[in-house]
């Protein structure tokens, strides 16, 4: 039998197939806009990859915003418990998941791989994904650039909480002549100041595990670092940690 | 999945049927004074023969309204309270004749100043705290001088038979509201969470204090039997107590998505729960001092310390027998934001529950958010 984790982001939609013991297939479609869409797509892709979502043979949980897009799926669970149980997995162990995604960024506990305790971002996109998207795009340069050239840089001091205001505060930096190095770091720092202070509202363990799409940076990851004093681990699979607790989910609830 | 009765009345319906009474009241020659809060010493306005009416503001309505003249930072129970009254779109306040309301939070307090300008507006100086040297003696002269303010403003003389009889009353009206609540103590709850909240937030716009006792008792001997019958013995689902904030305005948003989601909503800890019912006023002392007495008990967050709320809320977890407990949170409640720390830590440590606090205002944009937020708490509970 094979269980089907899908997490529909709000940015990107992971997929993975779990055959009880090893990952088999692993892929990511952009969301776009209608996860219902994007729900097709994945259904087709899996069965162009020879999985059927609609044989009894194949055992699906659908988590991420896009969730209740996912019609074919048997169950759906939220990010929390499906980022904390493939968070988990990876990181092999308890400890405290990170995720900075999208739209949301959440705080997850793991105690004997199960998440026991979580916490989200406010109604806002600062210290989130989308904070970093927004002003990439007003520096006219992709994330990655983004990163490169904050690397570089002596980062400005960003203090607006809401994205909308931190927008004008980064054009007037620009207005004033600051360098691109300086103010992008100062956009990484700002969103690194932001998800250690909420990572800070949980207990400090003895491991922290970066997931989601900004895990894939290591730059990210190493300010985060140094902002909690400890060690923030990632790993390759990051980005499919929601999918792959969903799948494992599924082969512990579904069989 | 919500338990409805099938001749079920939604909040809007009985509040809309209550304006047709309340006219009649009026042309009568009956005199209406609007409250806002479970500090208002209500016998107070019986016993001046008027009728007290809840104008909490509960809708996201008239916040735009309010924004003209308050912060958009700020409560929006406060803004959606003064949002009605300014753009005169609440019969209550219309049909009010005075309002009596308290020093509570800063945010309200500063807001019935502005009201004032629109109709007179009585605020009774509630202390800060129940133990200073003179909380209770203030708190004693501010009910002497409040009997005084209405038997001007309602032309009318209040005796001590009135009030004491008015006690009596309101002493009743109590019992029978804490049977109605202690039914969520069964298990599994007959009775969802959600008409149970509806239920006593429409019945501030009955005006006859025997009539919602009635309505009371009748619906809890129903539900009673209705346990009996049906649910003794079977399965529970999870269960959740409410606390902080006033819950009226996010009834829909956040009660009712609870029981959707699977989990029964068993027990409120805030002011529209059996905290404030629990404890009577005594009917043997001088009446004033007993409802000074009464009414400073009270322990909300504006109270500074407040250690009888975490009294009250240990007693229910057990009593309820509650698997998880969800905080609402309004938007610049400073007081229940800054205490659910204490809850927190209470709940999580001393009781080892699992505890959520839920930030939110009455406007629909965080849907979505809390929805997942809750459904990801209940699988946690499970």
């Amino acid at each position: 039998m094979n269980f089907i984790g899908i997490d529909i982001g709000s940015t990107a939609a992971k997929t993975i197939v779990f055959d009880g013991t090893r990952i088999i297939s692993s892929f990511i479609l952009p969301t776009g806009w209608s996860s219902k869409e994007t729900a097709g797509q994945i259904r087709t892709h899996l069965r162009t990859a020879g999985f059927d979502v609609d044989s009894d043979d194949t055992r699906t949980i659908a988590t991420g915003y896009g969730r209740i897009s996912v019609e074919y799926a048997d169950k759906i669970l939220t990010e929390i418990s499906c980022h904390g149980k493939g968070g988990s997995a990876l990181l092999a162990g308890d400890g405290v998941i990170i995720d900075v995604g999208g739209q949301d960024t959440k705080i997850i506990t793991v105690e004997n791989g199960v998440a026991v305790r979580f916490l989200m971002n406010d109604k806002c996109s600062a210290g989130t994904g989308k904070f970093i998207e927004i002003m990439a795009n007003r520096m006219g340069v992709d994330i990655n650039e983004l990163f490169a050239l904050a690397q570089k840089g002596n980062p400005i001091t960003i203090s607006s909480m809401c994205t909308v205001f931190a927008e004008s505060e980064v054009i007037s930096q620009i207005g004033a002549g600051k360098s691109r190095e300086d103010i992008t770091a100062g956009i990484v720092e700002s969103v690194v100041s932001r998800v250690a202070l909420l990572a800070s509202r949980h207990e400090k363990p003895d491991k922290y595990f970066l997931t989601g799409g900004l895990s894939l940076n290591p730059y990210f990851a190493k300010r985060l670092s140094q902002k909690l004093g400890q060690a923030v681990y990632t790993c390759e699979m990051g980005q499919y940690a929601g999918a792959l607790g969903a799948a494992l989910l599924a082969a512990e609830k579904l069989q | 999945m919500l338990k409805l009765p099938e001749n079920f009345q939604d909040y809007s319906e009985a509040r809309q049927q209550g304006f047709i009474k309340l006219k009649e009241l009026k042309e009568r020659g009956k005199k209406v004074v609007g409250i806002f809060c479970t500090y208002t010493p209500t016998e107070m306005v019986l016993a001046a023969g008027a009728v007290p009416v809840g104008l909490c503001g509960m809708s996201d309505e008239p916040i735009p309204a309010a924004e003209k003249f308050l912060p958009k930072n700020l409560c929006p129970l406060i803004k959606s309270s003064y949002g009605f009254a300014v753009s005169d779109t609440c019969p209550y306040f219309y049909f009010s004749d005075m309002i009596l309301a308290e020093t509570t939070c800063d945010g309200k307090k500063k807001m019935y100043e502005m009201m004032n300008e629109l109709k007179y507006t009585h605020v009774m100086q509630l202390p800060p705290g129940r133990s200073g040297s003179t909380a209770l003696h203030s708190w004693y002269d501010e009910m002497l001088r409040l009997k005084e303010v209405l038997e001007q403003q309602l032309e009318t003389v209040i005796t001590e038979d009135d009030l004491r009889n008015a006690i009596r009353l309101k002493n009743r009206e109590r019992k029978a509201t804490l049977d109605f609540f202690e039914i969520g103590r069964l298990k599994p709850s007959p009775v969802s969470g959600y008409e149970i909240s509806t239920i006593m937030d429409s019945n501030s716009f009955i005006f006859d204090t025997e009539e919602k006792i009635a309505i009371l008792e009748e619906r809890t001997a129903q539900l009673k039997k209705d346990y009996q019958e049906n649910f003794a013995g079977k399965p529970s689902r999870p269960r959740i107590l409410i606390t902080g904030c006033p819950s009226g305005g996010v009834r829909d948003k956040i009660i009712r998505q609870i029981e959707e989601l699977g989990a029964d909503m068993v027990a409120f800890e805030n002011c529209s729960g059996p905290r404030a019912q629990k404890d009577l006023v005594a009917e043997d002392k001088d009446p004033y001092l007993a409802l000074a007495e009464k009414y400073l008990r009270i322990n909300c967050s504006v109270m500074s310390p407040n250690p009888e709320r975490i009294e009250a809320l240990g007693e229910m977890l057990d009593e309820y027998s509650v698997d998880g407990v969800i905080e609402i949170i309004l938007q610049a409640c400073h007081t229940f934001a800054i205490e659910s720390y204490r809850v927190r830590k209470f709940v999580t440590e001393e009781k080892g529950l699992p505890y959520m606090a839920l930030e939110t205002d009455y406007s629909q944009t965080d849907t979505g958010q809390i929805n997942t937020r809750i459904s990801a708490f209940l699988e946690i509970i499970d």
